[in-house]
């Protein structure tokens, strides 16, 4: 070995913000994830389109509890947002504080849409429509949990030091899945809430 | 207190396999040996093999179902297979063969080849490489533990509702097919993923977008159409395992849903899905080609872009597989209009090829052979392609021995010929020995004959009106001579094919050496050893053209590339992440080691599935708890890959 030269850009080491693979990584995750959503609620609109009678057929569903559940996960992205923003600055107290919120509002939501789910006069078997609406709902809910269990181990590594200003890839791919899953949300409320009223 | 460096000036060197500089890298690459290297290895030319090998098992477990097929199927009013046995074997063959070989083999070829052609060490995400081989080689498993108990999927291999509704099969034959497919599909989008980051991230510096091999072009394709492909038919299977055990009626007719919605969604995916088992295997040829014809590929640019262009177009096109099924005249004319459209793309190619031969000075080596021989079958597979585009050709030619004849031009045409061409190509480089010729061409003759014989006449008997999927036909109708001769012809196809496994072992162990570069080729995988070192290159290339090994003679411009002189990276496991595009240096990226938690992610989704299969609630639940733990230990920052500073 002859050793030429030393390159002349001094270069990231690792996992370093977007230079991070699993940055990249994530984007495509999203990507499929997206497109799963995506067929989800085409067989909703292909099914609702064919419908024979009235469609939804239980009557217009209620919103008291569907847009309270939208603002929980709206402000649960922003809360994600900060607390981002606070270890960008080096500060793992923001991260921490940002992270607890996000986890209560994420379980708030949870249980709102499981007084959602408890409130219906259908189940999963009466018809078509039942069928989509808690396999779809599921769908995002199951999305949900998963984001919350990162955010539970994100919370967890920021306790134990892991993350600076420089090191925290992590972080920024976690709040990347939970914007995600914020915007799955609205694609999902659209469809049951608001489409059927217009 | 940062005790781990966040920014370096890397070291420029000048490097062999035999500089001590590489020793290290040895010791730094090489893990464990024995078995428990053997388990935990994410070295990505170890599963580019495991992928090869057990693809070539699963094409041979389908050659054989069909084999037995063809043996009932020699003469009229034929004994051997009950109709439900018939029926497990027709769709097991074809399940085998779509699912668990054709995408599989291609993905051996690219797992083992990308970080190669692109002059990387590894892929991007080395263990979810080691992820994607042990749930592949799962869930082929899981499909098949059905069929020794006599309770194989059996509705063909597009499962249409609603015979596979429960009230019309009851078993668990379609319950296997289900679940397996949703566990394959975790395989072939966490495999999609990473060749889609690989492309963007782990280029040699100076192989900007338009200098990859056409390879790349097409794995990157096939990849990205996986990736918004594979939900449609995950999520199709999933409905349906629903339907069949927990009562809901997505396809239930009687209580609002639509037995249609199935065949959407199930051709959604599944013609983006015949194009991504097909342009790997065309970039193969793109690749392969130009070598032995001593010349560039002709139209490098177009075929870059037919390549793209088919896929997209192949999004719009999925309905010309339900011409039948009643659906309004209007869309129908689209989707035709869509599908006859793609013959320009692939024609492109198509004289790209036919103009790399014509100008070039062709060596007639067995590769050579079947990558010319590709050229001629997927024409013949096109010309069939186009006539089934136009409606009411395909009214009446749909479910008849047509289609299974245009079906197998194109996937044994296009797939199969140039993976055993590939093999052929780039044994030397997978083993350090080149493959028999004299037996190579023998082998080719044998299967292109074989497959002629044996597959053309079937367009004859569905001309003649033969339904496909019959296990029995009656004596009166004429079909026995052709059926006589099509079994004949696909015995002789499946002694090409055993000549072939012969000369693979037969050179593994006495084949002739091969140096560096046996074919004289022009990309990066031949610059390096043959096998490659555990490191794959001594130093990172630096990369100047589309041919930096053929810039000597070509004489295109000044630059010239490196491969003796570049990066070194020899702390620990390292490789070059460069810019999207242009492929500047960007980032010094740590690469994980051998490692256990894909094969225990692995395991825990197929007990996972097992559990879901048999309604065994508390299995299923101990899977998803050692899933998750697994994913967490998987993900735990890592001193070792620079994630966490202190």
């Amino acid at each position: 070995m002859v050793e030429v030269a030393v390159s002349r850009t001094t270069l990231p080491v690792g996992s370093e913000a977007h230079h991070a693979s699993g940055w990249w990584g994530m984007l495509t995750v999203i990507a499929t994830e997206a497109t799963l959503f995506a067929y989800l609620l085409f067989s909703y609109f292909y099914i609702a389109s064919h419908a024979q009678g009235a469609w939804p057929p239980h009557g217009m569903p209620k919103l008291s509890l569907a847009i309270p559940c939208t603002i929980l996960l709206v402000a649960g992205s922003y809360t994600m947002w900060w607390a981002e923003r606070g270890i960008e600055r080096g500060k793992p107290v923001q991260l921490m504080i940002g992270i607890a919120l996000s986890l209560a509002l994420g379980l708030a939501f949870m249980a709102l849409e499981g007084m959602e789910w408890a409130g219906e006069p259908f189940h999963l078997t009466t018809g078509v429509y039942s069928s989509l609406f808690f396999t779809i709902t599921g769908f995002h809910l199951a999305h949900v949990a998963v984001g919350l269990l990162v955010l539970a181990v994100l919370f967890l590594w920021t306790a134990l030091g892991y993350f600076d200003a420089n090191r925290h890839s992590a972080v920024s791919i976690g709040v990347l899945y939970w914007h995600f899953i914020t915007i799955v949300w609205l694609a999902v409320f659209f469809t049951f809430y608001i489409a059927p009223r217009l | 207190m940062s005790d781990v460096e966040t920014f370096r000036a890397p070291i420029i060197a000048r490097a062999t396999d035999q500089s001590q500089s590489s020793h290290i890298l040895k010791r730094s690459w090489e893990g464990p040996g024995g078995i428990a290297g053997w388990l935990s290895t994410v070295d990505h030319k170890e599963i580019g093999k495991r992928y090869l090998i057990t693809a070539f098992l699963f094409l041979i477990i389908g050659g054989l179902e069909a084999a037995i097929m063809r043996a009932q199927l020699a003469q009229p009013n034929e004994h051997l297979l009950t109709p439900e046995q018939y029926a497990q074997l027709f769709t097991m063959h074809g399940v085998t063969m779509i699912f668990l070989y054709a995408l599989p083999v291609l993905s051996g070829f690219s797992n083992y080849l990308w970080p190669l052609l692109l002059g990387s060490r590894d892929m991007a995400f080395p263990r979810l490489n080691a992820l994607s081989y042990w749930v592949f080689l799962f869930s082929g498993i899981f499909l098949y533990v059905s069929f020794s108990l006599g309770s194989a999927p059996d509705d063909g291999w597009f499962n249409y509702v609603p015979y596979s509704a429960r009230a019309f099969n009851p078993g668990i034959n379609i319950d296997v097919y289900a679940l397996g497919m949703v566990l394959l599909g975790i395989s072939t989008t966490v495999g999609a993923i990473n060749f889609i980051v690989t492309l963007l991230r782990l280029r040699a510096p100076g192989m900007s977008i338009n200098r990859v091999p056409i390879l790349i072009w097409g794995t990157l394709t096939a990849s990205v159409g996986n990736l918004f492909a594979v939900p449609a038919v995950s999520l199709a299977f999933f409905m349906l395992w629903m339907d069949r055990q927990f009562g809901t009626h997505f396809f239930d007719a009687s209580a609002g849903g639509q037995p249609l919605l199935w065949q959407h969604l199930f051709w959604m995916f599944g013609h983006p899905w015949v194009y991504a088992i097909v342009l790997p295997a065309m970039g193969i040829v793109s690749d392969g080609l130009p070598t032995f014809c001593r010349r560039p590929l002709v139209g490098y640019t177009p075929v870059a872009l037919a390549t793209v262009s088919t896929m997209a177009l192949g999004f719009g096109v999925w309905v010309h597989h339900m011409f039948a099924t009643g659906l309004p005249i209007m869309a129908v004319s689209y989707f035709s209009a869509a599908s006859m459209i793609i013959v320009i793309p692939s024609s492109v190619a198509v004289f790209s090829w036919i103009a790399t031969i014509w100008t070039g000075r062709p060596v007639f080596t067995s590769a050579f052979l079947f990558f010319a021989g590709f050229v001629l079958l997927f024409v013949i597979g096109g010309v069939s392609g186009f006539m089934t585009a136009a409606v009411p050709v395909d009214l009446q030619l749909t479910q008849t021995y047509f289609i299974v004849a245009h079906l197998h031009y194109v996937l044994i045409g296009i797939n199969v010929f140039p993976v055993v061409g590939g093999i052929f190509y780039w044994f030397p480089k997978f083993t350090g020995r080149l493959m028999n010729e004299t037996l190579g061409k023998w082998t080719f003759w044998v299967m292109f004959i074989g497959f002629n014989v044996g597959f053309f006449p079937m367009h004859i008997l569905g001309l003649a009106g033969m339904p496909r999927r019959i296990y029995t036909y009656a004596e009166g109708l004429g079909w026995g001579p052709l059926n006589l001769i099509v079994t004949l012809g696909s015995y002789l196809f499946a002694i090409g094919v055993l000549l072939f496994v012969v000369n693979v072992f037969v050179s593994l162990k006495r084949g002739q050496r091969a140096g560096d570069n046996p074919w004289d080729g022009a990309s990066l995988e031949w610059s390096t050893s043959s096998p490659p070192p555990v490191y794959n290159f001594a130093v990172i290339p630096t990369v100047a053209s589309r041919y930096p090994l053929w810039e000597g003679r070509l004489n295109q411009g000044d630059d010239r590339s490196s491969t003796q002189q570049g990066f070194l990276l020899d702390k620990g496991r390292e490789t070059i992440g460069t810019t999207s595009l242009d492929a500047e240096p960007d980032v010094i990226l740590k690469m994980p080691s051998n490692t256990y938690a894909p094969l225990l992610l692995g395991v825990a989704l197929a007990v996972l599935f097992i559990g879901a299969l048999l309604h065994s609630w508390w299995l299923l639940g101990a899977a998803v708890v050692v899933s998750l733990l697994a994913s967490i230990a998987w993900l735990w920052p890592e001193r070792a890959l620079s994630q966490i500073e202190t």
